[in-house]
Parts: structure tokens; C-alpha cells; sequence
């Protein structure tokens, strides 16, 4: 009971659930920006795979970090372009189409690592990003020492999350996104191109799934390697069905999850006798269990996989 | 009078087909004109055209004497168009403040000025007697409300010339009746409005001119003081169609019984106690607005879902158990409400089509291994017998039009010679001539000794074929009141819930 | 530009669709190679050379394409009936484990090759079966989409063969690596050609898919499981039990799935570990796509991933292109047939 209590009061295991829940946070507003507009984007794994690759390179052949996130954002969106062209006006199925680009990307990434290091045992490392402690804030015991030494992009994550909760609930813009995945019809009548906004959400989402990735490379590790992303994509892809498609909610199923990720973590150096596979899997199962509690509670976006053309009803 | 719009030469072809041919009409201020014409006439596509969702092969559109450009929603709106959709064009899960802000404010806004949108909402619905709150979730409103929203939507956007699309067709007569009502308010505040409609009544009551549609073209126009409702009706059709007459008949055995069913929830609209008897040689309509619990009753009668209680007898009877095969097999045939959705697959052959309710039947399937030669042999009778144009074994049934997908379903039901006849809406979104071919069906069904048991939202055709008529309402059924006795206006309050005069009809039947 | 379906989609396109798919996926590779500085063409020579050019290529080929046929099956029955089976890898370890658990039994071990066989055979595929029943039970029973759990079941799967191979499954004469007890010799299968790892798995696979293909188009289930997959609504106006249907198209996804697996098993390695499937489950998928969801399509875009990934290998040693081109070229393939499957269906009109 004491060790439970000492994981639990401990800075280092909350300082790790921030760290932890980084991706999962741009992932899942990634996913979100996509369903929100009406497309599942099961390209993520490998949006996530190729952000992590491109971030890491970019570094590797000499750029600052925040270049290697910029050029993962635009490689992400270039995939979401390809997702989008194909989902979109063709209107092809949304499931097929993401999966083949999560299997496109991921063995590009690993086409390309491989020609960018041909040979090494172990993975060449870069510099990562540095956790910033920001003045007088980080000083408050406990809280500010979570909360505010963390590494840049997580500030960036968590200010993306206040961004889009912005975007989507305050701008025109953002109302236009949600009529179109809604009723694209609707948005069309009123004279609003709901292909267009399609593609564009698209791009903007795959860009946000990509820099998770680069974080794996470029913060919560300093390397890459094929099979990294190990499932945060689909994990994302379930958050966002727990999130009921609200960022906030997002925020808080990253957080909670990334909360018993890292608490297993801890849990499995106090606990004998339990194989770790167990703890590996409870990720994958509790992110099972979030869909179960809110399949039919979720106000799902009414035209979610429903392609949209002229005419056609 | 100042011309508002004008469209000139408009033509339209979809591959082969072409939907409008060289149609011109005008609109002047403060003018009211119905578009009328049949299924398929191409009303929808010219509306479409001049709203810039479609781009015409030829032609032009101007408002207010300046062209459109073509192909381009936003600059109609621009100009002054708006348009109300026949299947809404809202989004039930936002409010009606959202569905009617969408696109009305530059999109790199930083914040949206909603209050200034509620503002200006309120005092639209307010000056056009449209009420409705601005905060309600759209799924939450009656259909009557939801069309007022459509409307308000494009009196935001600063329409002076509205488009509505068959905007009755989901309507209660009341509802109708106020909808109408405003849109000449609104005329007379100097809108102008082009209505879409293929019912004469309506267009003959509201409009001041009238346009006629047909294959594509207009065929006529005339100011509507000085036409006729016989006049229109030949017009639109082309040729005098007369729908086949009923025969006298005498009612047999009961078939088919219901007592006191009731089922919530499930399917659409509940039903509640709904009791009704069918008998042999008999055609018993049930009249309603949709939305009232019919496509329920329908659906426990076809065997699609189980009542919570209640029984249902097929000739004397209990069903025990609610299944299509055990519905079909006990002598039930059933025509679905929605060709293309419910009755059939449009990606699967023909053949496929014509038996997949009765492949666990011997005739089309032996030990699980379908028999694909009495299959296909099936089709190809049910193709020769009941003419279905366009239909070949193996092709994909997504291409027949709406005609002959209906006639294929008759086609397959009655061919399994059912004792009770279920028929949802079997002339819906059918042209004249189509109509009046189902009807023959029905009536032939009848007359062989079937029971019939017609579920229609449209007045005439329940009264054209039914012997006794009752009304749906809230999930409960009205009593019965023979045909000769009804009329549009008995019906009328039936469907309104007001059953005192058929009760007391039935009443003096029973002595 | 606008898209217009075609009113008859015709054969000829049909049938080449696959064709200008692989095609396409092949001019793009090629740039990748040729930015890897290689000659596309030398490298596509020395992979056919490499896949097809000797007596062990060709077997390694067809040992390749062996569960990749099954997998490929197990996509396209689900997808069929839109039954988004993603699983297939999960179901794939799951089948394999099963087998080795199975032969653990001394009883199993101890029956005569054929009968052992058949048990082995028929447990991978109730395990396979399982791992799918489970997430369609949460679709039937909750709503919960089933691409999301299939997915994320892959990882549980693979985890828990981990578990039992570095547990109760472990093979203790294995010096310490994670493998499993050794399938015994009566649940191994007969090789087909001397000196070769080519095994019957390749004849039980062919006869899978022959016996799919008749189940889908000779059977009431075929027909009911096409109907409910391409319009659920009408499909139960007509009859069809939806779920019941669903639930027989799981078993046989998941079984073939997991057959994949035990088959892997019991013809090329004899033993389970993790690394068992260079990506089976996930490769089906592709394949399932590229055959059109056609259960004969299956066997000929098996054997054509089978040659993209057996011949990389050796054209990998020879011009020290990464052999992940293979995964490059099929996973592209399957994007640029989802294109061509749709330039089949719509034209393009201005």
C-alpha cells in the first residue's frame, strides 16, 4: 500500500504521464480534426511512424529539433493530402485507404532509415529536446515542478489543445468544419465547399499525428527504430471515441491513459510474481474498455465515413 | 413588375440522359410560381442548376439582370438565392443558431459574432412569424419546425428569391396550410418565390403562375387564375392516364388480425393497442402522416420486429414467431416503403434480388447450396411477366428506374401468390403512368382473393383502392370507415385525431 | 472535373485493374530505387531472378505465399460482408500458439500423423476464431467499431504469446530464447519437395480458397453474407439474420486466420516466437485489395507479394537496396488498386 502511495506522490511519475501522454495528445486532436469533418484516418500508425522517422533524419543530418518537427508536420500532411485526394473527392473507403497508408508509410520509413543507415547495431542518437523550466513557475512545489518542466513540445501540445478547442467552438471556421462533418450537404447549401474543408482538416490532422511522432524521436527518446510507434496511433484513434470529439475530453483521455501507462511502468518494479506482458497489455485492453463505456454514449459526427459528392444522397 | 430572375435556354444532360432541355422561365417580384411537374421531370436538376450545385451544359441564369456564374453556390447566395431543400439541409446535432450561422461569416474570423447572429435571428423569425428557438438542437424539432429553420436560413443569407423544393411533402395538412400562408406574407413583402410541387391542389391554392415541366421541358405555362386543375393534370402527364377503377368486391374469411399490438420505440414511431382486422378480397388503407407509427406497423406485419404486446392472428393463427422467413412463409408478401434502401441491393444481380427473401425456401435452395437455375428461371418469369424494362438476370439491379425496381418487388411478391398483401408506400416517387400500373397489381391482388393491407400518405391512392379506410395516428389506429363514406375531409380529421365522426360511422355500420 | 459512375463496369477493366495497380506501385518504387541509386529495372530483374530464377527461390516463393493466401482469405471474407476484420495478425499467433499449446498434450502428440494434423489444424483455427468473435461480440452486443479492437487486439495478442512462451509454453532446451516447446513430429507437415521448406500448408491453402470461393458464390450464407455486407437495412428486410451471419463470416475469417498460423507452425518453423510473422495478418489485408476481395483473386496476388518479398531478399544482398522496398512496393500496390478499382467503377467527365 505504502509503495502504491509513494508511486503516486512521486514528481517523477507525474512529470512521465505529461511526457507520456505528449503524443497521445497530438495524435488524438490529430484523429479528431479528421472525424470531425467527417474521415476516419487510420493512416495515424503510419503518419505517426514517418513523423518519427523524418523528425529523427531531419536532426541526424544536421537541422535544429524544431525544424525536424516542422518538416514531420509537413511530410504528415503531405500524407494527408494522399489520404484526403483518395478519401475525398474519389470518396474511397476510408478504412482501406488509412490502412494502406499506414502500411505505405511505416515501410517508407523504414525504406528510408535503412538507406539513411545502412548499417548499425544500434540506432545512431540525436540531442533531444530539453525539458525548459519556466521561471518562477516551476519553482511551486509539486505542481509547478510537474507542470512546468516539461520539454517545449509538450507546451506545444497543451497549447494546441486550448487552440483547437478555439478553433472549432468560437470561429466561423471552426463551425464550418463541424456543419461538414455533420451534413456536408448542409455546409454545401450554404455555399461553403465541404471537399475543400475536408482536404484541408485532413492535412491539418495528419500534420498533428506526424509531430507525435517526431516527439518519440526528438523527446521521449533520442532515436528511431522500426515498430516505435507500437499502436499509439490506434490507441488515439479509440481516445477519440472516449473524447466524445471534444479536445478537452481528448486532453483528459490522453492524460488518463498516459496516467495508468505510466503508473504500470512503475508498478511492475514493485511487483513480483506478475508477468510483465500483462502490464504491456493493459494499454491496449483499457483502451478496449474506454470504447466499450462510450460506443453509445459518443455524439458521433453524423457523416463520419459517409463520402460526400454532389448530388448524390 | 421588375424581373428578379431569369433563366434562359437552361440544358442539362447527365451521360445519356438528359434532364433538362432548353427551359426558360422568369420570375417577377413579389411573385409566386409553382414548378410543377411529375417524378423525374427534372425540377429538381433546373433548381439545382440555378443554385449553382449543378453547372448547365447551356444556358444562363441571371438575378436581378446580372448573369450567375455557373457551377457556384456562394454566388448565388450572394445574389440573392435561397433555397430550401426537399430532405433538409440541417445538421441534427448542432442548434439552430449554428445551422443557421454556417458560412454567413467570413471564415478567417477570429471569433464568431454570435450575438449579433442571434440578434438578427430573432428578429427575422420574428417580423416573418417563423418561430423557433434559436438554442434548440435541431434533432430535437418537429419537421414543421426544421423547414422553418431551411427557410430562416436563407432569409439570414438575405434571399429576395426563395426556392422551395416539394416543401409539403413531409408536412401535415395543417402545416401546409401555415407554410403556405406565410410564403404569401412573404410575397407580399416582396419576396419572390418559386415553389416546386407535383400536387395540383396546392399549386392550383398558392401560387399565381404556374410552369409545367415535363421530360425535361416546359411543356406550358399559365397564370393560375386561368387554368384548372384537370387542365394541369394533363398537362403534366402528357396524355390522359386514368387510374384503374376498384372493382365491387365482397369481403371474405378473416385473414389477418390484429389485437391491441403495441411496440416501443423500435422501427420509427411506437404503436399502441393497435387492433384491425383484414379480410379475404379485401383492400383495408391506412392513412397517415408519416412519422406516426405506419412504417412500425408494417414492419411487425412483414416480420421484421416483434411486439412488446398485443397478438397478431394470420388466419386465426397466433404468430409466434416474428422472422421474415416465417412472415413469408405463413403467406405474407410485403412491399417494402423504400425501394432503394429496404428492397433491394443495388450492387447484387437481378436474380439475386428477385429471391434472397425466399432462398431458405426448397424451391430456391437445397441442404444451404443455392439453386441457381429455378433461381435465375424465377427472374426471368417474374422479368417477362411483369414487364420490367431495363432488367437483365445477371445485371445490377441499381440501374432500373424507379418504375421498374417497383415492378420487379410486385413482381417477386406476388409471384409466391401471398395471402396478405403488405404494401408501404407502393406508389411513392412513381410517375403517373408507373402509379397506375402498381395500382392494377393491387387491385388484380384483391380480386384473386388476397388481403390487402395499403399503407400510403397519399389521399387519393388510399382512397382509389381501399374498401375500408382508418387513419394512423400517434401509434394508434383510427376505426375503419368504408370508402364510400370517405372523403378528403373526413380523412383529414381522422389523420388530425379527431375519430368522433368515424366512430360513430362504424357505429352505424355494426347495426 | 467531375466522377460519373459507369452504368456497366466492364470485365476487361476489371480484370486489369489489378494489373495497371501493380503496375503503378512498380514505376513508384522504382523512383524510390533510383534515388537509392540503383537501376529500377536491374533491381526488378534480380528480384523475379531472385523469387523465380532457381529451384530454392521458387519454393521459398511458394512457401511465402502459403499464409499469405490463408491471410489474404481472412480479409477478404470479412471485408465482403463490411466486417472489418484487422485482426488478422493477432488471430495468426493466436492459431499458431494454439498448436503448440495442442501438441503439448501427450495424447495429441501420440495419434498418427494424419489425425494429429487435423486436431492441430482445426484448434488453430477455433483460436484464430476466438480472437475475432470477441471484438464482433463487442460490436453486436455495445457498438463498438471493430477496426479499433482488432487492431489494438494484435497487440494484446502477440503480448500474451510472449507471456506463454516465456512461461508455461517455454521450450526449455532453447538456451534461453523465447520459443515454445517444439510442435511434436506426428502435427508436422509433409514437405512437398526434397531439400526445400515447401509443405502441404500450400495445398490445404489452395483448397481453402477454392473452397471459399464456393461457399461465397454457391451458398445461401454466400449470398446472405454479400447482402449484408453491402446494404445491411435491405439485407434484413429480406431475411437475413444480420448478426448470425456476421458471426458464421467471423468464424470463417478467423479461422483462416488462424489455420495462417498454425500452418506457419507446423510446415517452416516447428516451434512459435514472436517473430513468427514477418507482418502475415497485415499483409492479407493488401492482398485481399489487390485480388478485388475475390477468394481465386487471393492465390495469384499472394504469389505476387510473395515474389516482392522473397525476391528483395536476395536482390537486397546483391545491390544493397533495403529489402523494405518489398513492403514499399506491396503496400503501394494497395493504395493504387483502391484507385484503379475506382477508375473501373466512375469516369471522369470535365
Amino acid at each position: 500500500m505504502s509503495t502504491l502511495l509513494d508511486i503516486l506522490s512521486s514528481i517523477g511519475m507525474w512529470e512521465a504521464v505529461l511526457r507520456i501522454a505528449t503524443p497521445l495528445i497530438f495524435g488524438t486532436l490529430g484523429v479528431l480534426l479528421c472525424e470531425r469533418v467527417g474521415v476516419l484516418n487510420l493512416g495515424i500508425e503510419g503518419i505517426m511512424t514517418f513523423g518519427a522517422m523524418v523528425g529523427w533524419l531531419t536532426v541526424y543530418s544536421g537541422g535544429d529539433l524544431w525544424t525536424g518537427m516542422l518538416a514531420a508536420a509537413a511530410a504528415g500532411a503531405l500524407f494527408g493530402l494522399l489520404h484526403a485526394l483518395m478519401t475525398v473527392p474519389l470518396g474511397l473507403s476510408q478504412h482501406v485507404t488509412g490502412l494502406g497508408i499506414t502500411l505505405f508509410a511505416s515501410s517508407l520509413s523504414y525504406y528510408i532509415f535503412r538507406l539513411a543507415v545502412p548499417t548499425a547495431s544500434s540506432p545512431p542518437t540525436v540531442e533531444p529536446f530539453r525539458p525548459i523550466e519556466i521561471p518562477g513557475l516551476s519553482d511551486i512545489p509539486f505542481v509547478g515542478q510537474v507542470l512546468f518542466s516539461q520539454t517545449p513540445p509538450t507546451y506545444l501540445a497543451l497549447a494546441l489543445v486550448v487552440l483547437l478547442a478555439w478553433g472549432l467552438y468560437r470561429t466561423p471556421l471552426g463551425l464550418a468544419l463541424r456543419m461538414t462533418g455533420e451534413n456536408p450537404h448542409a455546409a454545401d447549401a450554404q455555399g461553403i465547399d465541404p471537399i475543400l474543408l475536408r482536404i484541408g482538416a485532413i492535412m491539418g490532422g495528419s500534420a498533428l499525428m506526424a509531430m507525435g511522432g517526431a516527439f518519440l524521436t526528438l523527446a521521449a527518446f533520442n532515436s528511431f527504430f522500426p515498430t516505435m510507434v507500437q499502436g499509439r496511433g490506434w490507441i488515439c484513434v479509440a481516445l477519440v471515441v472516449f473524447a466524445s470529439w471534444k479536445p478537452a475530453r481528448a486532453l483528459l483521455g490522453a492524460l488518463l491513459f498516459a496516467f495508468f501507462d505510466a503508473f504500470q511502468l512503475r508498478l511492475q518494479t514493485v511487483v513480483d510474481g506478475v508477468p510483465y506482458q500483462l502490464f504491456l497489455m493493459l494499454p491496449y485492453l483499457l483502451s478496449i474498455l474506454a470504447l466499450i463505456l462510450m460506443a453509445r454514449r459518443a455524439r458521433v459526427p453524423q457523416a463520419l465515413m459517409q463520402p460526400y459528392r454532389r448530388g448524390e444522397r | 413588375m421588375t424581373r428578379v430572375l431569369e433563366l434562359d435556354g437552361i440544358t442539362k444532360r447527365f451521360g445519356a440522359v438528359t434532364a433538362n432541355e432548353d427551359v426558360s422561365l422568369h420570375l417577377d417580384r413579389g411573385e409566386i410560381v409553382a414548378l410543377l411537374g411529375e417524378n423525374g421531370a427534372g425540377k429538381t436538376t433546373l433548381m439545382s442548376i440555378l443554385f449553382g450545385h449543378y453547372t448547365a451544359d447551356e444556358g444562363t441564369v441571371k438575378v436581378e439582370g446580372a448573369e450567375l456564374p455557373p457551377g457556384k453556390s456562394r454566388a448565388a447566395i450572394k445574389a440573392g438565392v435561397g433555397m430550401v431543400h426537399q430532405h433538409f439541409a440541417l445538421a441534427p446535432n448542432l442548434t439552430v443558431l449554428d445551422n443557421v450561422m454556417t458560412g454567413t461569416e467570413s471564415l478567417w474570423k477570429l471569433r464568431s459574432d454570435r450575438r449579433a447572429g442571434r440578434k438578427r435571428l430573432v428578429e427575422l423569425s420574428e417580423r416573418f412569424g417563423l418561430k423557433v428557438d434559436p438554442d434548440a438542437r435541431v434533432s430535437d424539432l418537429s419537421v414543421g419546425e426544421c423547414q422553418r429553420v431551411e427557410i430562416l436560413k436563407a432569409l439570414y443569407n438575405d434571399a429576395r428569391i426563395l426556392i422551395l423544393d416539394e416543401p409539403t411533402a413531409v408536412l401535415t395538412a395543417q402545416e401546409a396550410e401555415g407554410l403556405f400562408a406565410t410564403l404569401k406574407d412573404m410575397a407580399a413583402k416582396g419576396l419572390s418565390l418559386i415553389f416546386i410541387s407535383h400536387k395540383l391542389g396546392e399549386v392550383m391554392s398558392a401560387s399565381d403562375r404556374v410552369v409545367v415541366l415535363r421530360r425535361g421541358k416546359v411543356v406550358a405555362e399559365r397564370r393560375t387564375a386561368e387554368t384548372s386543375k384537370e387542365e394541369l393534370a394533363e398537362l403534366m402527364v402528357g396524355r390522359a392516364v386514368k387510374r384503374p377503377e376498384r372493382p365491387p368486391a365482397t369481403p371474405g374469411a378473416v385473414l389477418l388480425e390484429a389485437v391491441d399490438l403495441s411496440l416501443g420505440g423500435r422501427g420509427g414511431a411506437s404503436l399502441k393497442s393497435v387492433n384491425f382486422r383484414l379480410h379475404a378480397n379485401e383492400t383495408l388503407g391506412v392513412i397517415g402522416v408519416s412519422g406516426n407509427g405506419q412504417t412500425t406497423l408494417a414492419g411487425v406485419v412483414s416480420g421484421l420486429h416483434a411486439p412488446d404486446a398485443g397478438a397478431l392472428l394470420v388466419e386465426g393463427q397466433e404468430v409466434t414467431r416474428f422472422d421474415v422467413p416465417h412472415a413469408i412463409a405463413s403467406g405474407i408478401g410485403r412491399i417494402p416503403e423504400d425501394r432503394n434502401a429496404e428492397g433491394s441491393i443495388g450492387d447484387m444481380a437481378t436474380w439475386e434480388n428477385a429471391v434472397l427473401e425466399r432462398i431458405w425456401s426448397p424451391e430456391f435452395s437445397k441442404g444451404g447450396v443455392v439453386k441457381r437455375g429455378a433461381a435465375r428461371a424465377e427472374t426471368q418469369a417474374i422479368i417477362d411477366t411483369y414487364d420490367v424494362r431495363g432488367a437483365s438476370i445477371d445485371g445490377r439491379i441499381r440501374l432500373l428506374s424507379g418504375g421498374n425496381m417497383q415492378k420487379l418487388i410486385l413482381g417477386r411478391v406476388l409471384n409466391a401468390g401471398p395471402k396478405i398483401l403488405v404494401a408501404a408506400q407502393p406508389s411513392r416517387g412513381l410517375d403517373e403512368g408507373a402509379i397506375a400500373g402498381v395500382h392494377e397489381r393491387l387491385l388484380e391482388a384483391r380480386g384473386r382473393g388476397a388481403g390487402v393491407l395499403l399503407i400510403s400518405e397519399d389521399l387519393d391512392e388510399v382512397m382509389a383502392l381501399s374498401d375500408r379506410i382508418c387513419a394512423i395516428v400517434n401509434g394508434r389506429l383510427s376505426p375503419a370507415i368504408p370508402a364510400e363514406k370517405a372523403n378528403s375531409q373526413l380523412l383529414g380529421l381522422m389523420m388530425a385525431g379527431d375519430w368522433s365522426a368515424a366512430e360513430k360511422i362504424e357505429g352505424d355500420n355494426a347495426l | 472535373m467531375r466522377f460519373e459512375r459507369r452504368d456497366h463496369p466492364s470485365r476487361g477493366l476489371t480484370l486489369a485493374a489489378p494489373l495497371v495497380a501493380i503496375l503503378a506501385a512498380l514505376l513508384g518504387a522504382g523512383v524510390l530505387i533510383a534515388i537509392a541509386g540503383a537501376n529500377p529495372l536491374e533491381a526488378y530483374r534480380l528480384i523475379l531472378k531472385g523469387a523465380l530464377g532457381s529451384r530454392l527461390g521458387f519454393s521459398e516463393m511458394l512457401t511465402r505465399a502459403t499464409p499469405l493466401i490463408l491471410t489474404g482469405l481472412a480479409a477478404a471474407v470479412a471485408f465482403r460482408a463490411r466486417l472489418w476484420n484487422i485482426g488478422g495478425e493477432g488471430q495468426f499467433y493466436m492459431g499458431a500458439l494454439a498448436v503448440a499449446a495442442f501438441g503439448m498434450i501427450p495424447a495429441i502428440a501420440a495419434l498418427p500423423a494424419p489425425l494429429a494434423i487435423l486436431f492441430c489444424l482445426i484448434a488453430g483455427a477455433v483460436a484464430g476464431m476466438v480472437l475475432l468473435l470477441l471484438p464482433l461480440g463487442l460490436r453486436l452486443k455495445f457498438g463498438v467499431d471493430e477496426v479499433v479492437t482488432t487492431l489494438l487486439l494484435n497487440f494484446v495478442a502477440v503480448l500474451f504469446v510472449s507471456l506463454m512462451i516465456e512461461g508455461p509454453m517455454k521450450d526449455p532446451l532453447a538456451f534461453g530464447w523465447p520459443q515454445s516447446v517444439p510442435v511434436p513430429d506426428s502435427a508436422l507437415l509433409p514437405k512437398l519437395l526434397e531439400r526445400t521448406r515447401l509443405h502441404a500448408g500450400l495445398v490445404i491453402a489452395v483448397v481453402m480458397a477454392v473452397t471459399v470461393w464456393w461457399i461465397q458464390s454457391r451458398t445461401v450464407f454466400g449470398m446472405r453474407a454479400r447482402a449484408a455486407g453491402l446494404n445491411p437495412r435491405a439485407a434484413s428486410f429480406a431475411g437475413v439474420p444480420l448478426g448470425r451471419t456476421l458471426i458464421m463470416v467471423a468464424c470463417l475469417s478467423g479461422g483462416m486466420a488462424g489455420l495462417a498460423g498454425a500452418i506457419e507452425v507446423m510446415g517452416v518453423k516447428g516451434y512459435v516466437s514472436t517473430d513468427l510473422s514477418p507482418n502475415y495478418g497485415y499483409s492479407g489485408i493488401i492482398i485481399a485489395m489487390l485480388a478485388n476481395l475475390s477468394a481465386l483473386g487471393v492465390i495469384a496476388a499472394a504469389l505476387f507479394s510473395a515474389v516482392m518479398f522473397v525476391g528483395a531478399d536476395s536482390m537486397s544482398r546483391a545491390l544493397g537496396i533495403p529489402s523494405y522496398i518489398a513492403d514499399v512496393t506491396v503496400a503501394l500496390s494497395l493504395l493504387t488498386m483502391l484507385v484503379a478499382i475506382f477508375l473501373t467503377q466512375y469516369r471522369i467527365r470535365k
